[in-house]
């Protein structure tokens, strides 16, 4: 897996021993860890996203608001929602098939097909973008049948869909096999064993148990798929008010040297990350209470 | 293991299957074909140009003293959250995974106001003579903050793991903290690191949203491997977009086998 160790499975399932052994460490170097982890989180994290809402308010709210009355804002917010609302469920529905057939069987080309799985993370966005590109565009293989048909997919909607739909493929699924891993599925072969059927036993005993994974993967998924820029940024044309999703929208009104509307829309989405973070949070604390 | 009793495997399977082979199998056949289409001599025009090189020589230098930087900070922060009990863990611990949920573009712009001249840090940092927007320098701040938490959070649960009564013995044996961190700690960490540094410099080579604002794009300075992939797009050259495509495609697939065996050994 070349995705770090952020799963519901790696985030709850650790033992806490913190206090006992803080004891070991001298203050000194106590104090010096906490010094050096503070200030990298100061100059990393905070600052960067304080100053984006400070550029934002800089010239006061009533400019702040004014920059979402924009019509071509409103339109990358809707394409921006428009591309979660198909893609998180696409992602979300295949994440679970596959975690069903990866963690509950074992067949020929299970390993490559878990590698296949991996790649849309190790791959830059732009080469991602660039795949849909050469396969869709203007000298793809389907080119002459999509003019034919008059089916427009790179430079239009359908072209940002798939691109989104593969830099998040693997969210959901990375995050339900370690977990369906954990729980082995003797639970499943119980409830068959008293009589479920296949669709009674998935509703009854693995949605279930796997609920707290899935909003997990979901909410993670969702923020990739209405930040993205690198791989939507090359199969969306930048054509205003048609295929420019929020990311790009700000980089347009940035190059245009209109910073404050620039530093607004990236307000937006950066409380669309502390939201995301939220929930990731309240998700991991649920679960760590379940399994307590 | 295959008591194929349980329901649902050839639907899984195929769906999963057939998903796969449109979304992922299917784009890279067609990046292949058309790298390949190009022609031997185009190929090595499109990926071994001066200017090519020096954005390779960019995008593996920057992402590699990123992964240092972020291993050097993301040690101390994963050894005090799984460590220490202090005021603000549990939202030290929540906000290390922002750069996965800030969106890049959102990111860049952001350091880019950091390290502007007139920015929080660029105003304290020009009269030093440290110019971080529009440089070299930049490209390693954006890829630093980008590779924190791929590092934090591969160490942390190694950390949290640890058996502290390997370093209970140490100590009592006589060693100094320090020496049992070094002697004792350290190399039970070392894969871990190994592993967290290679997931930080593979993301690091591919990555663009974070990069591109605050690099400026300097053909030849600033410049970095995705970018040109994009120059080529915007100038309707294909084939040299395919041909450094392939290639990129080529080390991701390399670094991710790379990473797999790095993760196995660090189990075994």
């Amino acid at each position: 897996m070349s995705g770090p160790a952020t799963s519901l499975a790696a985030r709850t399932s650790r033992s806490h021993t913190a206090p006992k052994l803080a004891a070991s460490d001298p203050p000194w170097l106590r104090r010096a860890v906490l010094g050096v982890a503070v200030f990298a989180v100061l100059a990393f994290l905070v600052a960067p996203l304080a100053v984006l809402f400070a550029e934002a308010l800089r010239k006061g709210l009533l400019a702040y608001f004014a920059s979402f009355t924009d019509p071509a804002a409103w339109h990358a917010i809707t394409l921006t929602l428009t591309v979660a609302a198909i893609v998180v469920p696409l992602n979300a529905v295949f994440g679970v098939a596959a975690a069903w057939c990866v963690t509950r069987f074992r067949f020929t080309g299970r390993s490559l097909l878990l590698t296949l799985l991996d790649l849309p993370f190790a791959v830059s966005p732009v080469v991602a973008g660039l795949l849909y590109v050469l396969l869709f565009g203007a000298h793809g293989w389907f080119a002459d049948f999509l003019d034919e048909h008059d089916i427009q997919i790179v430079f239009a909607l359908p072209g940002i869909v798939l691109a989104t739909t593969f830099v998040t493929l693997p969210f959901v699924a990375r995050e339900l096999i370690p977990l369906m891993e954990q729980q082995g599925d003797d639970e499943e072969y119980a409830a068959l064993t008293l009589g479920a059927s296949g669709w009674q036993m998935f509703r009854h005993v693995t949605l279930p148990n796997i609920k707290w994974g899935l909003f997990h993967g979901i909410v993670l998924c969702n923020a990739r798929a209405m930040g993205e820029f690198g791989a939507v940024s090359v199969v969306s044309g930048h054509i205003r008010n048609q295929t420019n999703t929020l990311p790009l929208h700000i980089e347009i009104l940035y190059n245009e040297y209109n910073f404050a509307a620039a530093f607004a829309i990236a307000s937006l989405l950066a409380l669309l990350a502390i939201v995301s973070l939220l929930a990731k949070t309240y998700i991991e604390w649920r679960a760590e209470r379940n399994a307590a | 293991m295959s008591r194929r009793i349980l329901p649902g495997f050839g639907l899984s399977l195929g769906f999963t299957t057939a998903y796969l082979g449109v979304l992922v199998l299917l784009p890279i056949a067609a990046l292949l074909a058309a790298a390949a289409g190009a022609g031997w001599d185009d190929f090595l025009r499109a990926t071994t140009g001066n200017r090519a090189l020096l954005a390779y020589a960019l995008s593996f230098g920057a992402s590699a003293l990123a992964a240092l930087a972020a291993v050097a900070l993301g040690f101390p922060i994963a050894w005090a959250l799984a460590r220490y009990q202090f005021p603000g863990r549990r939202l030290m611990d929540a906000l290390i995974d922002l750069p996965f949920a800030l969106p890049t573009a959102v990111a860049g712009l952001a350091l880019t106001a950091l390290y502007t001249k007139d920015g929080w840090f660029g105003s304290a940092l020009e009269p030093l003579g440290v110019k971080v927007a529009f440089t070299r320098l930049g490209v390693f701040v954006a890829l630093t903050f980008i590779a924190l938490p791929f590092v934090v959070r591969t160490l942390q649960p190694v950390i949290e793991e640890l058996d502290g009564e390997a370093e209970e013995a140490s100590a009592s044996l006589g060693a100094s903290r320090l020496t049992t961190l070094r002697r004792v700690v350290l190399p039970t960490l070392r894969p871990a690191l190994v592993t967290a540094f290679a997931m930080a410099f593979a993301r690091g080579v591919g990555e663009y949203g974070s990069i591109v604002f605050i690099s400026g794009n300097l053909p030849n300075r600033t410049e970095i491997a995705p970018l040109l992939i994009v120059t080529k797009l915007e100038q309707y050259d294909y084939a040299g977009a395919a041909s450094i495509g392939a290639l990129m495609l080529a080390l991701s697939f390399i670094f991710l086998l790379a990473i797999n065996l790095l993760q196995r050994r660090a189990k075994s």
